[in-house]
């Protein structure tokens, strides 16, 4: 399968992510948009690190290349679970506090 | 004796301090005590100093008091000159200045306290300027005492500073000093580029030997500064508006004293004068110009005090005439006789307008030879003595001057005459109008006629005086074998130029008689001219025509002067303070208010909406890789 099927995905689904951030008032929403453009990326990274592998593998079939990216996905997932964790936190007091999860009601720093 | 010579121009000093701080709690008999005698002090330490620098074997010495400006190669002490010059001027100084103290002390009673207490302190503050200026052994103290009565001229003019016109006046002499001013300055700084300093006796033995268009360039700006500060043209005009100030003042600073700090100068550095001719040849033209100029414009002048006031601007030109055509001596000889009889017409003068209620105008006076005859003795010897009629000290000065002229060129002799008769007529116009005739003021001015106080005529029973045996010590040599004593007492200090002058064609005796006792003789019938025409004058209320009006109008100089130059500059300096106003201060103030209206619409970006925030953050990425894109490509 050619490599600009998966580039493709990844935009399409990085710019729902983004404009889903923009638009959305709602921070569980928001935060799915977050994930959403992180997977995006994470399918990049695979797509990437496959088409290098094959392009590597015809001249020695033994070679690694491509690796990496593979193992960096699972640090990004890692990192993403974490933020998932502390963010959820953070919504939940926020919910608690204000009895919404509206982010336009958190604004009060600026007045 | 001369190391004491810091006491001279010390006392008044003090006598300014005191009277200056204490104004408001000294009584008007105190302040003209302290006043009066801090210049007698002075005068009399100035007497010593004189006997001193008279006597035989006495050289020149220069008093270092402290170091004034020391920095690299420049250096520049508070030092005193004592010598042959200074000790003259000390005396006429302190010595006149005395003189009219005393007398100011009598004609000054109208004021209040305070306010004769200011006139002292100034007075005193002048006395202290003129003493430094006469005293510096170098350009630049010399400086600042020719900058110190400047500013006490100004504030003496301004005197009655609730009449605007009197504040114009101070103005004006002001500015017009300032020109000068600048330009003596220029000459220090040149002189100082040129020999490393200013002290006169390096200077002096450093100007033998230098290019000749730098001494002239040097001298040329000192002359300017000598222009604004002894009113000749084209910087006279504050000298006749200078007569705003109390006539006591008039005869101390516009006649005696501070007007011939110019005079001095150039004698002072006579040595410089004598290497460049083109500046001689200059100074000389302009003295003489001068002379006969302001002479023309005395012929028609009402006011007392105006007419004595182009009379000494006319007299100065005969100084400077004397200075350019190398006759020193004689230049600091009429310094001094004038110096005499200026003050005694200008005191004279004060005595009439005192008796008068300050009535000024010659026109509303007449025949006051009955009411005031001290005054009146002493005004009329006074103006015999300016006329030049012998043996008054007027005609040994200014016969010494005009020879002196005659042997540079003929032409001056004639001119330099012809001046001489003018000062004769307009001097006994002037005599005739006030003391002879008939009364033509009021009665009520009648009634109140009196003669002045003895603290007024005895200053000028001194003057008189002075002004009539002041001559002898300068008889010329064919009157008298070793009569020019004064020349003799001079020799030392103008021995340089002496020395360098080419020799003299000395004048046959009998032409020198001829010359002498021709004009003595013509001024005589000008002046018994003037005495019939004017004894007898009406009250006309006709108006001048011709030429009268022109030197009524003082040939429009003022005029002239208001159109060429005050006119344009105030009109360009208002346009530049427009320019000023819109175009300079519009950018600054723009630049201030572009900041503020900027910062005011970068405000909105600060929402505290996160989204908009997220939306400037993807946009300026977004744009950041397409500027990357195509930069590559």
């Amino acid at each position: 399968m050619p490599i600009n099927y998966y580039i493709f995905l990844a935009i399409t689904l990085f710019c729902i992510g983004i404009v889903g951030v923009l638009t959305r008032r709602n921070a569980i929403i928001i935060f799915m948009c977050i994930e959403l453009m992180l997977n995006a990326v994470n399918i990049l990274l695979v797509a990437f690190s496959k088409m290098h592998y094959l392009a590597a593998a015809t001249a020695n079939p033994a070679t690694n290349v491509g690796s990496e990216a593979q193992l960096f996905v699972f640090f990004i997932m890692v990192v993403a679970a974490a933020e998932v964790t502390v963010g959820l936190a953070i919504i939940v007091m926020m919910y608690r506090n204000i009895h919404s999860v509206d982010i336009n009601f958190l604004n009060r720093l600026k007045h | 004796m001369s190391k004491l010579i810091y006491l001279v121009p010390l006392f008044p000093l003090l006598g300014f301090l005191i009277n200056g701080l204490g104004r408001k709690y000294l009584s008007k008999s105190l302040v003209s005590i302290i006043g009066s005698g801090t210049i007698l002090a002075s005068f009399i330490v100035s007497l010593m100093i004189f006997f001193e620098v008279k006597a035989p074997g006495f050289a020149p010495q220069v008093v270092t008091l402290f170091d004034f400006i020391d920095v690299a190669k420049l250096k520049i002490s508070f030092a005193f000159q004592v010598d042959q010059l200074s000790a003259l001027f000390l005396l006429i100084i302190t010595g006149v200045g005395f003189l009219i103290h005393l007398y100011s002390s009598a004609y000054m009673h109208e004021e209040t306290p305070p306010h004769f207490a200011r006139y002292f302190a100034y007075l005193n503050l002048f006395v202290f300027s003129m003493l430094l200026l006469v005293l510096g052994a170098n350009f630049v103290i010399m400086f600042m005492g020719w900058e110190g009565v400047g500013l006490c001229s100004y504030l003496l003019i301004g005197y009655w500073f609730k009449n605007d016109d009197y504040n114009k006046a101070a103005k004006k002499a002001f500015v017009m000093n300032r020109i000068g001013d600048l330009g003596f300055l220029l000459g220090i700084f040149w002189m100082i580029s040129q020999f490393g300093s200013t002290d006169f006796s390096v200077v002096f033995a450093g100007a033998d030997g230098t290019p000749v268009k730098i001494l002239t360039g040097i001298t040329l700006l000192l002359f300017v500064g000598a222009m604004g500060k002894s009113a000749q043209i084209p910087l006279y005009t504050w000298l006749p508006d200078a007569m705003a100030g109390p006539t006591p003042v008039s005869a101390l600073i516009h006649a005696a004293t501070m007007v011939t700090a110019g005079i001095y100068m150039i004698a002072r550095s006579n040595i410089m004068y004598t290497l460049s001719p083109v500046t001689q040849a200059v100074v000389a033209i302009t003295g003489l110009a001068t002379a006969l100029f302001a002479a023309s414009i005395a012929l028609k002048q009402n006011d007392i005090k105006k007419v004595l006031a182009y009379s000494t601007v006319s007299q100065l030109g005969y100084m400077f005439l004397g200075l350019g055509v190398g006759a020193y001596t004689g230049a600091v000889f009429h310094v001094m006789t004038h110096a005499f009889f200026k003050a005694l017409l200008f005191l004279g003068a004060g005595s009439v307008i005192h008796a008068m209620h300050h009535e000024q105008d010659i026109r509303n006076m007449g025949g006051l030879k009955k009411h005031l005859p001290i005054t009146h003795i002493t005004f009329l010897l006074g103006c015999l003595a300016i006329a030049g009629i012998p043996p008054l000290s007027g005609f040994f000065s200014k016969d010494e001057i005009l020879t002196a002229a005659f042997l540079k060129s003929p032409v001056f002799w004639v001119l330099g005459v012809l001046g001489a008769l003018m000062t004769a007529f307009y001097m006994f116009r002037l005599y005739a109008m006030t003391f002879l005739g008939k009364f033509r003021g009021t009665h009520d001015q009648e009634h109140h006629l009196h003669e002045s106080p003895a603290a007024m005529t005895i200053p000028l029973v001194v003057l008189a005086l002075l002004s009539v045996f002041g001559g002898f010590i300068g008889v010329p040599e064919v009157l008298m074998k070793n009569g020019h004593q004064l020349e003799n007492y001079l020799a030392p200090v103008f021995a340089q130029s002496t020395a360098k002058m080419h020799e003299e064609h000395h004048l046959s005796h009998v032409m020198e008689y001829m010359m002498m006792f021709g004009v003595a003789a013509i001024i005589l019938v000008i002046i018994i001219i003037a005495w019939n025409k004017f004894s007898r004058y009406q009250k006309t209320t006709a108006e001048a025509t011709g030429l009268g009006r022109v030197l009524e109008n003082k040939w429009y100089v003022d005029e002239i002067y208001d159109t060429v130059i005050s006119r344009p500059l105030l009109g360009f300096s208002s346009f530049l303070s427009k320019f000023d106003k819109i175009f300079i201060d519009g950018i600054v103030n723009g630049v201030g208010r572009l900041v503020q209206y900027s910062s005011r619409q970068l405000r909105w970006i600060q929402s505290g909406q996160v989204g908009s925030y997220i939306l400037i953050m993807v946009t300026a990425t977004i744009l950041l890789f397409i500027i990357q894109f195509f930069w590559k490509s």
